[in-house]
């Protein structure tokens, strides 16, 4: 019933730490960030995947695999049943088309001396989406996809709030009719009230273009409420996935738990205990052996000290990567 | 709530005049706190929240003109010489601002600028200074603090150079914290710790906190009253149970339903029409009433002060919405 769009195979990127010349000629095997230790996971078509995790757990590192911004160490992204990173699929530009990426901070990728109506008819442009005759019409029509007023296409992105420039960002990657849009952080820098407008649009959008989406983003309250099912990253591994409701409401593993308890509630007489973690993130240089969660973790055992837990389903729930989830899930 | 009020703010006004218009920042906030209390201050981002925090520890009377008064434990702040400012300054309110980066000195260690601000705030000798360093990055969960003191704030993570920020603020205890959004660029898990540590001071040391912030969660959790801003006024202020529970102004109301809780997944979320007035060109009457569903024709031509509506509860509207039972209780 459910179609896989893209498939994520075991992705691992490192980032060399020292950028001395020498140490890259050489081959040196210097130190490196383990940004991703072994990513795996499908987008189904039409879905919201959203990807949850400590800052610098990897989500930005997984978003641009997938958009090609970076080059993994090892481990494969097929999308179409075609490896993005082949030659084949180098050389095809549809894939840039098909795959689009909404910025953390559009202020930055958004071009500052050029117009909103230029930004979008150059995206329409560079993928030959219109014949030149049309494009004028299609930037009108993308302006009121997202809701912006027509004079805004004579405007500067400097002249628009941090809301209306979402809206643009949104509408240039629209504006190439892709199949799976990446929204990394996308409404993070928002006021709630605005927040709400946005992600309204998004989620409007979603229904009426059949777009698969991966949403990144820290407010947990707002992943769970766009996401159909929500992967929880913990120094580049997925500790976590599942459906967004049931993995929101029971989480599994003891990250995910200890993740969700310390979101704030709304409400001031819950004042629901956060669990409390030990220590902090630990480096991504320095990533632990077995479980990267067991320096912090309450339930650990001397098996999570030396073996790396895989992930697998559990009963009633999604995936897990923990040795004692059953145990640990019977008392909760 | 017997206590005396150790800071009292009235009809506090800042001003900035920018290519020879003036901007009305801040209008006219009045609030009061109490030892050990937390009032929280939220709104939409420029709706004047840091610029209060900084009228009130008389910094931006240098780039601004503040109207209005600040009483601090009863000595008025506002009139106060920048000497005299200077000693009241770190030692007894302490302020942790929005921007980490710019508030270190990035050429000194973090334990010096630590040790320093205890040198300048508190009678601590030597050894006991740098134990009481070692002890604050340790509250602030910054592991092996002992073996960082020697370490540079570009070696920190943007959240460890924000935790060392709050280590410093709250270093030589002092009896009013005014924190500006101190966990926004924080993840939840450190955010609900450094909160923690927050309301744990207030309370043992009897610390006054006005805390600046746009999460709702945040206010809910931690505050004990909050004020309500929009386009440089205070909209609705009171008791934090009250205010979210029962919003009487359209605005908090709006607010509180924008955010995604309690509504069917994936469906479309309430949210405020249209955006936030320009400071340059406010409506004549309410700021408010562009986007209010429940403006009238007074709204569109007079300008609601706060008024109280029950005991410690105030809003500035015309058209306030019905109290329920929440109210009398
Ligand atoms: N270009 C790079 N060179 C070196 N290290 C990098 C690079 N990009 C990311 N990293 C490191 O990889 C890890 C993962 O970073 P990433 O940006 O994916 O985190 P994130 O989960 O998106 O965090 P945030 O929530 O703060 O956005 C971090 O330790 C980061 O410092
Ligand atoms: N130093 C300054 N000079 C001129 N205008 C300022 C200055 N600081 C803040 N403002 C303006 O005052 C208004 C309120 O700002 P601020 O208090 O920072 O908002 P926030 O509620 O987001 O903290 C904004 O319009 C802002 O641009
Ligand atoms: S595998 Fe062990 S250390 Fe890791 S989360 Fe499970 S119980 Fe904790
Ligand atoms: S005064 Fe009028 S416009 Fe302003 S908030 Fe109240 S009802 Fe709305
Ligand atoms: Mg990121
Ligand atoms: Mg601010």
């Amino acid at each position: 019933m459910t179609q896989t769009v893209m498939k994520i195979d075991d992705l691992h990127l490192s980032f060399p730490v020292s950028r001395s010349l020498l140490d890259v000629v050489q081959r040196r095997p210097g130190k490196s960030v383990n940004a991703l230790n072994g990513v795996s996971l499908e987008l189904q078509q039409g879905e919201t995947l959203g990807v949850v995790g400590e800052s610098g757990c990897g989500k930005s590192t997984l978003a641009r695999c997938i958009v090609r911004l970076y080059e993994p160490t090892s481990g494969q992204i097929h999308f179409d049943e075609q490896n993005i990173f082949g030659a084949a699929a180098r050389k095809d530009r549809s894939y840039n088309r098909r795959v689009q990426m909404m910025f953390q901070d559009p202020y930055s990728s958004l071009n500052p001396r050029m117009t909103t109506g230029d930004i979008l008819a150059e995206a329409l442009r560079v993928h030959q989406m219109r014949p030149e005759a049309e494009i004028a019409p299609r930037v009108a029509e993308l302006l009121d996809l997202v809701r912006l007023p027509q004079d805004a296409a004579e405007k500067l992105p400097h002249e628009f709030s941090g809301g209306q420039r979402q809206r643009i960002a949104i509408a240039r990657a629209l504006a190439v009719e892709p199949e799976v849009l990446i929204a990394d952080e996308l409404v993070s820098a928002l006021d709630v009230s605005v927040q709400a407008q946005v992600v309204n649009l998004l989620l409007e959008l979603q229904q009426r273009l059949h777009l698969t989406i991966l949403f990144v983003a820290h407010d947990l309250r707002l992943v769970r409420h766009v996401s159909n099912r929500v992967a929880v990253i913990y120094l580049g591994r997925i500790v976590e996935i599942g459906d967004s409701e049931t993995l929101f409401s029971a989480p599994s593993h003891p990250y995910s738990q200890a993740l969700l308890s310390a979101a704030p509630s709304l409400d001031p007489d819950d004042k629901g205990a956060a669990i409390q973690l030990e220590g902090e993130l630990p480096s991504p240089l320095n990533v632990p052996p077995g479980c990267p969660f067991h320096v912090r973790c309450r339930h650990v055992t001397a098996q999570c000290r030396t073996v790396i837990p895989a992930l697998r389903a559990l009963e009633g729930r999604g995936e897990v990567a923990c040795h004692h989830a059953e145990e640990i899930n019977q008392h909760a | 709530m017997t206590d005396h009020p150790i800071l009292e703010v009235e009809n506090l006004c800042t001003t900035f005049s920018r290519g020879g218009t003036d901007l009305p920042a801040v209008r006219d906030v009045s609030f009061a706190l109490c030892k050990g209390q937390v009032q929280g201050l939220v709104g939409e981002s420029g709706s004047g929240k840091s610029v209060t925090l900084r009228s009130i520890l008389g910094l931006a009377r240098h780039y601004g003109e503040v109207r209005g008064s600040v009483r601090w434990q009863g000595q008025e702040l506002t009139t106060m010489s920048e000497r005299q400012l200077r000693k009241i300054r770190g030692r007894e309110i302490a302020m942790i601002f929005q921007e980490p980066m710019t508030s270190l000195n990035p050429l000194l260690t973090v334990g010096t600028q630590l040790t320093e601000t205890l040198k300048a705030h508190t009678d601590l000798g030597r050894r006991a200074r740098r134990d009481r360093a070692i002890e604050m990055l340790d509250h602030v969960g910054i592991p092996a603090a002992a073996s960082r003191l020697g370490e540079y704030p570009h070696q920190f993570s943007g959240g460890m150079r924000q935790r060392v920020m709050i280590a410093i603020a709250l270093a030589a205890s002092p009896k009013l914290l005014l924190a500006d959004e101190p966990t926004t660029a924080l993840d939840v898990t450190i955010q609900a710790q450094i909160l923690d540590l927050i309301l744990k001071l207030a309370d043992e040391m009897s610390m006054g906190v006005v805390l600046v912030t746009h999460d709702l969660g945040v206010v809910a959790q931690t505050c004990d009253t909050v004020s309500v801003m929009y386009a440089g006024r205070v909209v609705e202020q009171g008791d934090v149970r009250q205010v979210l529970q029962t919003p009487r102004h359209p605005y908090t109301e709006g607010l509180m339903r924008s955010v995604p809780q309690d509504v069917p997944p994936r469906t479309q979320l309430y949210s405020v029409p249209g955006t936030p007035p320009s400071l340059f060109s406010l409506p004549e009457g309410c700021a408010f009433a562009p986007r209010c569903q429940a403006a009238g024709p007074a709204c569109q031509t007079a300008r609601p002060t706060l008024q109280d509506i029950a005991p410690g509860r105030q809003t500035a509207c015309f058209h306030p919405l019905p109290a329920t039972q929440e109210d009398a209780a």
